[in-house]
Formats: C-alpha cells, structure tokens, sequence
C-alpha cells in the first residue's frame, strides 16, 4: 500500500456500473485508486442508499483499492434538496445534477481528496478532458457515447474543478462500459441504468417539494389561456414545467402545453404548441470553460435541455455573467431554471461554457 | 506499518489464544455433551476456561454463563428478566445491546429510568439509587464507557441496590482485563463480558450470574449452560477466551501501568503538536486505555479516514452499518454540541504498541489535523 503520492486519486463511487468501471480502470493505468461513495441523504432514496454504498464497496474490494463513506447528507439537503424545492417553488425547472456535480462531486470531495494527498477526484461521467501540454488548461468534450453522454451537467465546472478532474469511461460506450465490468467479474455489471433524480425516486418531485416545503401543499391557481381566460385549477406551480403536456387535467379541442408559470399570481399559462418557440433567451451565472469571458458575440450551438438537440445560435456576453442567446431557428419549450449548453458549431463536442435560463420568448 | 489505536473496537488476538484455538480446532473437536472421550476431553478444555474467565473475575467458576459475546449476554438477562410492570433503572450512557433491548421492552409496559451523566459522562450512585422504586426489579450499569472509557460508580451502585434488594448488573465489556474487577467484593448479581476486548477471538463471551440469581433460558435447545443457552457449544473460542482472561489476571498491574503510559504519552504528544484539543471527560475517573478527544474544527470522519491511509487505525464515535458517522449519543449525552461530537476520536491503545508506535502517531496527527481544518474552513 502506497501513502500519498504523485498517482493517488479519488473516485466517486455511487454502486452503479460507470463509476465501478471508472475506478478499474484507473487502477490498471496504476493510479493509487481511493473509492468513495458520497452518502447524500439519510433516507434510502436510489442513489445513496445502504445498498448501493455496498455494491460500490463490493467493487473496491475486487479490484483492490482502499473505499470510505462520505457523509454529505446534511450539506446536500441545505445546498442541492432545498434549493431544488425552492425552484419549483418559483416556477423554475432546476437541474440538481449540476450543483451536485459542482459543489459536491468537484467541491467537498475535492477538498476531502486533497486531505487525502490526491489530486484529483475521478467519476464514472460520459464526458472527455484534454489538457493543454503547455498551459495544462484544460477542456471540456462530450463522452463518446453521444446517448449517454452528459457533459451537459459539467458545464459549470471551474478551469481549477476541471483540471483536477477525471473521467474514465468517457471514452467508452455504454456497452463498452458493461462488457468491461462482465469482464472484471463486476457485480454491477448488470445493473439498471438510474435515470431520474437521485432524491426522487419514483419521479414525484412535486411530493419531494411538499416534503419540504409543506406550505406549497396549500397552493391553489388557476389554469388559464393566452388570453386569460380560466380553464381550470390546479394545486401549485411547481407540478409543472414549461412544455409540459400531460397532466393538465383539462379538456380541450386541440393540444395544451404549458407555456408559462407565474408563481405569484400561482397562474399556468397553457396554449397550443407554437405558443412555445422561443427565438431569444437569456442565461445568468454564465461559465466559460476557457476560464474568460469572449470579448466578441460566440457561434455555437446551444442544448437547452439534457435530451435535446442543439441549436446554432449566437451568443452574446453582458454584464455580470448574464448572455443573451438569438437563436438561428425558434427552439421549443425553454424552461427557466434549466440549463443552456453551448457547444462548438462546427461539431458540436466541445464544451463551450453555460448558463442558467432566466427567461424564453419568441 | 500500520499503527492500531482502537483497542475498543476490539484487539488483536493473542498468540497464546491463537495457539490454544488451534490445537482445539486440530484435535479437539469433541461435542463436550459427548460421553466418550472425545467429548471428556472437550468438556474438560471448556470447564478450564470457564474456571480461568471466573478466576480473572473473582467469581466461581459455576458463576459464568457462556455466550457468543456481550451482546448476547445483554439481550439474555434484560429480554428473560424484565417483564411488563417492572422497572428498571439505568443509564444514558449504555451500550446499544442495552439500550436497544430497553427500548423493546419500554414499548411492551416496562418503565425505565435513565440517569444522564456528568460533562466527564460519568453519572452519581446517588442519582441511580435514588432513581429505585418499589416497582424496580434491576438496575444495570455500564461498567466502563466504551467511547469515552468513562467510569461509573459501579461498587457504590452495587452496595447500594443490595440494600435496597434490588438485582445489579453491569456491563463491563470495556472493562474486564483493563480495571481490576473483583465480583467477590463488589455484589453484583450479574456481569457481561466479551472476549474479544480483551485479546480474545470474537464469538465468545459470557453472563456472569451470581450464585442462586435466576439466568433465564434465551437459546432453547440441548440445555446447555445450564438451560439459558441451548446449542452446542464455541469450544474453540471459549477456550481461547479462557486462555485471554488467564493473560490478563497475570498481567493486570503491568497492564494498567503499560496503558497508561501509552495513553499519557499519546495525550501529551498531540498536545505539543496540536491547539485547540480537548479531552472528552476525567482522565481520572476513565479506563486507563482510552483517550476521547475533540479537535475543535475537525471533521472526524474525514480525519479517520486521512490516518487511516496513512496507517493509523481510530474511531469516530460510533460506526454504523454503512461505515457512515453520525453523531456520537455518548458524547451528546454528556452535553458535547453534534459539531463537537462529530468533531471528536476515540483512542485507545492496547497490546502491541510501544513509545515509537505512539510518536509516529502524534506525527500523523500533527500533519494532519491541519489540513482538514483548513478543508474546514476552505
């Protein structure tokens, strides 16, 4: 057993198959490997539970490394579990992969790694990482595996976050990711892929939200028309998100989406689908991966949801880390909370940087 | 190297029990119900070392009880004993094999009394034995804190429930082979102990029940240990148990001085080297071995798993399943904030280490704790 040293490094074991492939192999390179699994909650919810900080220890104990629980369950509940509540609370569609990622994944267990006498913190993300020999800057592309890819939730990864970070399986598809834990015996081979978020396992975030904030189980508004016209109620803003169509609960002639939340006056503004092309937005918080601001307007193009295609469009730096993003064609169903991505128009695989969507319109 | 500081958790076996269990595992693998030799010869190896684990206790040898450990003697007497209507006295600061049987039995009509302690975590004999009533039927204290080494009145307590006719317990777990227990001058009526705590293998420990006391029947099946623990019995690790009790009544002086050394020799090193400690409660009134310390502004779970790497072995508190650490209820009980909890190790020393064991530790420390102070405050 080695002590701390040029190779040690820390991967974020959640007990699924990417991270558990991600951690051999980086021991096969010959890196010192120390497995984690971040425990994030204190209730058996999908991602942190008992169950899987086992499977994850399982897998340390096969390929030879060193493993640790971290608890994080009080620091993810104040800054990931409430803010998210609190989004939907005002109408925003949040995305808590991406503060996950940001304060926990590259902050806390960054720091805790460094204690360690590591570097880097290693997990199991389908995005890639180039370094500049010189500068050792470092850049930020999608994973290999274009439909598994999830760069889109690195984007707010500092220049300092990024260079001390590692992705393994990046370049690997999701395949290439099974057949590698078949082949080392890996009991999580197999193991279903976890798609919805880590706090909400049966995808009932509204529930998650009441949870927490008990008073949003009183919240009552109406469902109106572009014209302002009532066509029903519903029980909180924060069941819905812009774009949504189901659930509505009303009936109408032609299709309903939800156009636009108003959280103050607790009114759902649905209409048909035109209604949700959006030719301009805006971002705040913008992160450039290069680490500055460009003094000139960008082309590239924007992903404004995990699965959506992008979009060629020009974006243009302002004041205080905002952007105002013109898109070539009317994208669909901008919602504000989530993120819009830009990404290299030429090929669209390099992480430009990203913002927060403050707001859509045509 | 690796340098063991959490004696606590449990020791390392010694070689003379590694050599005794061996040679019964080789050729002495009778059932000591057995009639033939083969079973005689067992029956006598596990007649021995009960009589060897009563000796280091001051009881006789028709006074112990085996069990797979502590835990198990706890739940024997506290589950058999107690039934809805009785009360029972005892402490905040027991072990979870008390305290969970306890709360099980609370919920089914049985009143319990739990004396808090002292900032130090140890409680008055005043407070429990006033604490009994005409309804009590046990008082059961634990004899030596297994977090902070804290010790309780335990001979007061004693006298005073015997005046009072009331059965006494006592879990000394942590105690047995690091305090001299003597159950021919102290009355307890029953007395917990495990084998592992004490350079003896896990699996084997024992209830200690005073001559003429109830033990009542836990494990039902062959009738073994006279009907409170059917089932074949661990010949192995009780003899190895046996063999660890007759190390520790030999070596007992050499050993309280030993430890305690060590442990002031630990407790001064990290003082040099470190601001901002504190000890978790009176070195005088504590198991010679154990050293509970906060360092202020740490996260403990962090610092474990920092020495860890670089070769020391401690402990936060109490570990649970997951491996995670919540804060420790010992050290809220003795009015320790949860940050200051969280903030505070448990070590312990034992055989094994000597002087440079000890410096080489207080080094890793003093590089250490720095930094996750400083991740801290990042």
């Amino acid at each position: 057993m080695s002590t701390e040293g040029e190779g040690r490094v820390v991967v974020a074991m959640s007990g699924g198959v990417d991270s558990s492939v991600a951690a051999a192999m980086l021991v096969e390179s010959g890196a010192d490997a120390i497995g984690v699994t971040m425990k994030l909650s204190e209730s058996e919810s999908r991602c942190c539970s008992l169950e899987d900080a086992d499977d994850a220890r399982r897998v340390a104990e096969r390929i030879g490394i060193r493993f640790y629980v971290a608890n994080y369950a009080d620091a993810f509940t104040k800054e990931v579990v409430e803010p998210f509540a609190d989004a939907y609370l005002a109408a925003r569609t949040p995305i808590p992969c991406v503060a996950c990622n940001q304060s926990f994944k590259f902050d806390h267990l960054l720091d805790r790694a460094r204690v360690f006498g590591a570097e880097r913190v290693a997990t199991g993300h389908y995005a890639r990482l180039e370094h500049d020999p010189e500068t050792g800057a470092a850049r930020l592309f999608r994973g290999r595996d274009r439909h598994k890819d999830q760069s889109y939730f690195l984007f707010s990864l500092t220049q300092e976050q990024l260079r001390a970070a590692s992705f393994p399986v990046g370049d690997l598809t999701k395949e290439q990711v099974r057949e590698r834990a078949r082949d080392l015996g890996l009991g999580t081979a197999e193991k279903p892929e976890s798609q919805e978020i880590c706090f909400v396992p049966d995808g009932d975030y509204a529930k998650v939200v009441e949870r927490l904030r008990p008073e949003a189980g009183r919240l009552r508004g109406d469902i109106v028309d572009e014209a302002g016209r009532v066509l029903g109620e519903h029980r909180g803003v924060h069941h819905f998100t812009v774009g949504q169509r189901h659930g509505l609960g009303i009936s109408s002639d032609r299709r309903l989406y939800v156009l636009r939340l108003d959280p103050r006056e607790q009114k759902v503004v649905v209409g048909g689908v035109e209604g949700l092309d959006c030719g301009r937005a805006q971002v705040d918080r913008v992160n450039w991966i290069a680490g500055t601001t460009p003094p000139e307007p960008v082309h590239v193009r924007v992903q404004v949801r995990h699965r959506h295609s992008p979009a060629l469009a020009r974006v243009t730096p302002g004041p205080g880390e905002t952007a105002e993003i013109a898109f070539e064609e009317p994208v669909r169903a901008v919602a504000p909370g989530q993120a819009a991505v830009f990404y290299d128009a030429e090929n669209d695989a390099e992480v430009i940087g990203g913002g927060w969507l403050t707001w859509g319109n045509a | 190297m690796r340098i063991y500081l959490d004696h606590n958790a449990t020791t390392p076996v010694r070689e003379e029990v590694v050599d005794a269990m061996a040679d019964i595992l080789r050729s002495g693998f009778g059932n000591p119900s057995s009639v033939y030799q083969e079973g005689a010869a067992a029956r006598a190896r596990l007649e021995k070392a009960r009589a060897q684990v009563a000796s280091l206790l001051g009881a006789e040898a028709n006074e112990i009880r085996f069990t797979s450990g502590a835990t198990e003697a706890n739940n024997t007497l506290l589950l058999g004993l107690l039934e809805p209507g009785d009360h029972v006295v005892t402490t905040s600061v027991e072990h979870p094999s008390v305290l969970a049987p306890l709360e099980i039995l609370e919920s089914q009509g049985v009143a319990v009394t739990r004396v808090p302690p002292d900032a130090d975590g140890c409680v008055e004999a005043d407070a429990v034995l006033d604490a009994i009533g005409p309804a009590t039927k046990l008082v059961s204290v634990i004899w030596a804190n297994n977090e902070t080494g804290a010790l309780q009145p335990v001979e007061a307590i004693a006298e005073g429930a015997r005046a009072r006719g009331v059965l006494v317990h006592s879990d000394a777990t942590q105690g047995v082979g690091k305090l001299v227990i003597d159950l021919a001058r102290v009355p307890l009526d029953y007395l917990s102990t495990s084998a592992h705590k004490l350079g003896g293998p896990k699996g084997a420990g024992a209830l200690f029940v005073r001559d003429g006391r109830a033990a009542p029947a836990y494990l039902l099946g062959g009738g073994q240990e006279k009907g409170m623990r059917g089932g074949t019995e661990n010949v192995a690790g009780l003899v190895g148990f046996g063999v660890a009790c007759a190390l520790a009544e030999a070596e007992i002086d050499d050993r309280l001085a030993r430890y305690a050394s060590l442990r002031d020799r630990l407790w001064q090193g990290l003082q040099e080297a470190l601001d901002g400690l504190r000890w978790n409660g009176d070195p005088k009134r504590a198991l010679v071995n154990t050293l509970n310390v906060e360092f202020e502004g740490v996260a403990g779970e962090v610092l474990v798993q920092a020495l860890d790497l670089e070769g020391v072995a401690v402990s936060a508190g109490a570990a649970c399943h997951s491996g995670s650490i919540d804060p420790s209820k010992v050290l809220t009980a003795m009015g320790r904030t949860p940050e200051q909890a969280r903030a505070s190790l448990r070590l312990s020393v034992g055989h094994g280490l000597d002087e440079a064991a000890i410096d080489e530790a207080v080094l890793l420390f003093a590089r250490l704790v720095p930094r996750v102070r400083e991740m801290e405050n990042a």
